[in-house]
């Protein structure tokens, strides 16, 4: 019924199956909506935020997305400014899954400020000089560039394509499209050092409390390299996942194996550097504020040492050591856990740097305080899962995300390997069930959060 | 237009004093409209501006001992107004007042992100998780001078700057240059039965509190009286709460040691 | 955000901080400008670029 929309030379399931999946994944998406409704209209007394738990499970999810995300500007960063050309065939995905992570940043943030309404304070009574201001205006900024390097995939659609302007309109933004990686790069590069900068900044929180380097603490820059080693594994991760559902191959390995043989070189410096930073903060930061570092590990149900060394150690060095490694690339068993364990250590070092930052006491005459999140506040976190699911599903169905999707995949095994992409046969969409996509939002939940 | 000398408000609290009755949180809640719900159970829903702590050194009987520690908002000045909250409001909804020394939240101009909150290591600034609702009746006698809070917005102790600005007022009108230090006292001072608060400029070396804690402003405002100490001092707030108590263990749980013991 | 906004102060923080945002935010509105009046220019004068 939609064979005329969906892009020459490749299959897709059947019609009736892509609509349960994505009414599956809808299902979801209105429950997340219903307690997004609740936060809105009942206040933030809806969450199990407290007034010692002022940022929480969103502003996590936030950060996390965001690191995630970080593949896409990372990615145009490598194809368009250092000339990484085989990237061009992930490119289009890590824009896709950057513009989902960005988009449900913004909206996390509408639900988790208590006055929505007066959001554009932010914007209009900005204050220069806090971390938070820089998140947000360059972080908004940046949603511009994404959407930017978004549309001409929109316009690529075979449909939509017909038509002169937008092809032409698709044209002139691919010719110019460095110049938008490069404003997109400059911009991430302040907004996820500013969100480091967030619990950085805070000289009377000692968890978070780091010495500066220029005007910046050295969260800052732990939090951009952080963002460009992991958010590349993640675009790996969902790539993959994609793949596993759509059971077919979608972007060749060399093309993998190059950005996680990037992501892993980058993962090793910023785990080096994340290492001297926790010694340093350590033994110098926390005892010039009369704090042992056994202060912020003991006394408490759930933060141990265990944290630190799954995050720096286990989710850190042993995936960089992996992808450093042209065995661990090749090796999918070991390329799977290696992006895995980045994406878990990334999404971790959000978590203690804004959830233990508030759980450590630091009058001496309090205790820890720990915080589990209200049915509310999962179901807004798992709603940008489904948009995101959602947002996947009609991209990948209608849009020409993979490039060598076609050549990968041709419609008549026989026929000609090298054949260009676009030169497949319309009469085959219906030939063959494939399982793309159809389980709607489950698989994908862990990876997307 | 003359130019009026900075001041610097600030307290001395006296702990061996302090009875732990809790007439200042009381008597702030009422001159400060602070809103408070039928079900208070869970103290970290409320909101106190004011808030007594009760500590305890952790002795059996018959060396057990406690002590109250009433918690205003530290008005902390941090170097150079750099106050930890101040700085990170992203709405520039609170501020560090150079004349007064008050850190003041603006309610309208607050969109909730609770930054400030987050950067706070004295639990001061709470969040109106609710919207107020006063037993009938009760909207009656809310002061006039201070406005209500509307949910999901930040708000703390402000030294009851609408006294202040009565003061002012009132030296005005009487043809007065400055304010007396009687003229504006906070409402907890006022309410405290056992006179363990005091309130005043600490750049007025006439004042009471100022002669209490003697602070060196040379030195982050450090207190050169004996047996008084700033809660955290080792953070770099600089805060103008200064608190007193002839007990050690009193005076060492202002501050944490534990990397300092380790080291010695 | 803007200069008329009164908190606005003409110092080094601001001229840094809105002077780098309001470039990028240039250069993304300047390049769009640009690829939509070329796009209507080119199909006015009938021609159908290629980018694959």
């Amino acid at each position: 019924m939609d064979t005329a929309l969906i892009p020459k030379g490749v299959k897709r399931c059947p019609l009736p199956q892509f609509l349960a999946g994505l009414g599956a994944a809808h299902v979801v998406l209105l429950w997340g909506v219903f307690a997004m409704l609740l936060c809105w209209l009942k206040g933030l007394n809806q969450t199990n935020m407290n007034n010692a738990y002022g940022f929480a499970m969103w502003i996590w999810a936030d950060r996390a997305v965001i690191a995630l995300g970080g593949g896409a500007f990372f990615t145009g960063f490598l194809r368009y400014i250092v000339g990484k050309d085989k990237l061009k065939y992930i490119i289009n995905y890590a824009v896709l899954i950057g513009f989902i992570c960005y988009s449900s940043a913004l909206l996390i943030l509408a639900i988790d400020i208590g006055q929505p309404l007066r959001g554009w304070f932010i914007f209009w009574h900005a204050n220069v000089h806090s971390m938070l201001t820089e998140v947000a205006f360059c972080l908004t900024a940046y949603f511009f560039v994404l959407c930017v390097e978004y549309l001409p995939l929109v316009l690529e659609n075979r449909q939509i394509d017909k038509v002169p302007f937008f092809h032409n309109l698709t044209h002139n933004m691919h010719e110019i499209m460095a110049v938008f990686a490069a404003t997109g790069a400059f911009l991430s590069f302040f907004h996820q050092g500013s969100l480091g900068g967030v619990a950085g900044v805070l000289f009377g929180r000692p968890f978070g409390f780091r010495e500066h380097i220029l005007i910046w603490p050295f969260t800052f820059f732990l939090f951009t390299w952080s963002a460009a080693a992991c958010g590349p594994c993640f675009t790996i991760l969902i790539t993959k996942i994609t793949e596993a559902i759509a059971r077919k191959k979608l972007v060749k390995d060399d093309v993998i194996e190059l950005l996680a043989k990037i992501s892993g070189w980058m993962m090793l410096t910023y785990i080096i550097a994340k290492t001297i930073d926790t010694i340093y903060w350590a033994v110098v930061t926390a005892p010039s504020k009369g704090l042992a570092l056994s202060h912020f590990y003991t006394n408490n149900a759930l933060y141990g040492y265990w944290i630190l060394i799954l995050e720096v150690v286990i989710c850190g060095w042993v995936p960089a050591l992996i992808l450093i490694t042209d065995k661990g690339r090749k090796n999918q068993f070991t390329l799977w856990l290696a992006v895995i364990l980045a994406v878990i250590g990334v999404s971790l070092n959000r978590w203690v740097m804004v959830l233990q930052v508030l759980a450590v006491p630091v009058m001496p005459f309090i205790k820890w305080v720990l915080y589990f999140p209200s049915w509310q506040e999962v179901a807004t976190t798992i709603l940008p899962v489904a948009y995101g699911v959602i947002l996947i599903m009609i991209s990948y169905r209608y849009l020409p995300i993979f490039p060598q999707e076609a050549e990968l995949n041709p419609l008549e095994p026989p026929a000609l390997p090298e054949d260009e992409p676009e030169a497949g046969e319309e009469a085959a969409q219906e030939a063959e069930v494939q399982e793309d996509q159809k389980t709607g939002e489950g698989d994908l939940q862990p990876a997307e959060a | 237009m003359k130019h009026e000398k900075a001041k610097k408000f600030g307290m001395v609290i006296d702990l061996d004093k302090c009875t732990g009755c809790g007439s200042c949180m009381v008597a702030c809640m009422a001159e400060n409209n602070v809103p408070f719900r039928e079900d208070e159970t869970d103290k970290l829903l409320s909101v106190a501006w004011m808030r007594v702590y009760k500590l305890t050194n952790g002795k059996p009987f018959p060396d057990a001992d406690i002590c109250y520690l009433p918690r205003p908002c530290q008005h902390c000045e941090g170097h150079h107004g750099h106050s930890p909250c101040v700085s990170v409001c992203p709405a520039t909804a609170t501020d560090y007042d150079t004349r007064t020394g008050i850190v003041s939240q603006i309610y309208a101009r607050c969109f909730g992100c609770r930054y400030c909150m987050a950067a706070c290591p004295y639990h001061v600034r709470l969040f109106n998780w609710y919207d107020p609702v006063w037993p009938d009746g009760m909207e009656q006698s809310l002061n006039p001078d201070v406005s209500v809070r509307m949910r999901g917005v930040v708000e703390k102790c402000s030294f009851c700057i609408q006294r202040y600005q009565m003061a002012k007022d009132r030296a005005y009108m009487e043809g007065r240059e400055d304010i007396e230090e009687e003229d504006y006292q906070t409402a907890c001072t006022q309410a405290c039965p056992a006179d363990a608060i005091t309130f005043g400029d600490l750049n007025n070396p006439h004042h009471k509190v100022h002669q209490l804690a003697r602070p060196d402003h040379r030195n982050g405002g450090k207190p050169r009286a004996k047996n008084l100490f700033r809660l955290l001092e080792r953070l770099g707030t600089n805060p103008k709460v200064y608190y007193k108590s002839s007990r050690e263990w009193v005076r060492n749980l202002g501050d944490n040691h534990d990397a300092i013991q380790e080291k010695a | 955000m803007f200069p008329f906004s009164f908190e606005w102060i003409w110092d080094m923080v601001h001229m840094v901080f809105h002077g780098a945002l309001w470039y990028a935010l240039s250069i993304i509105g300047m390049g769009m400008t640009y690829c939509i009046i070329k796009a209507a220019y080119d199909s006015a004068q009938g021609s159908k670029g290629d980018h694959h």
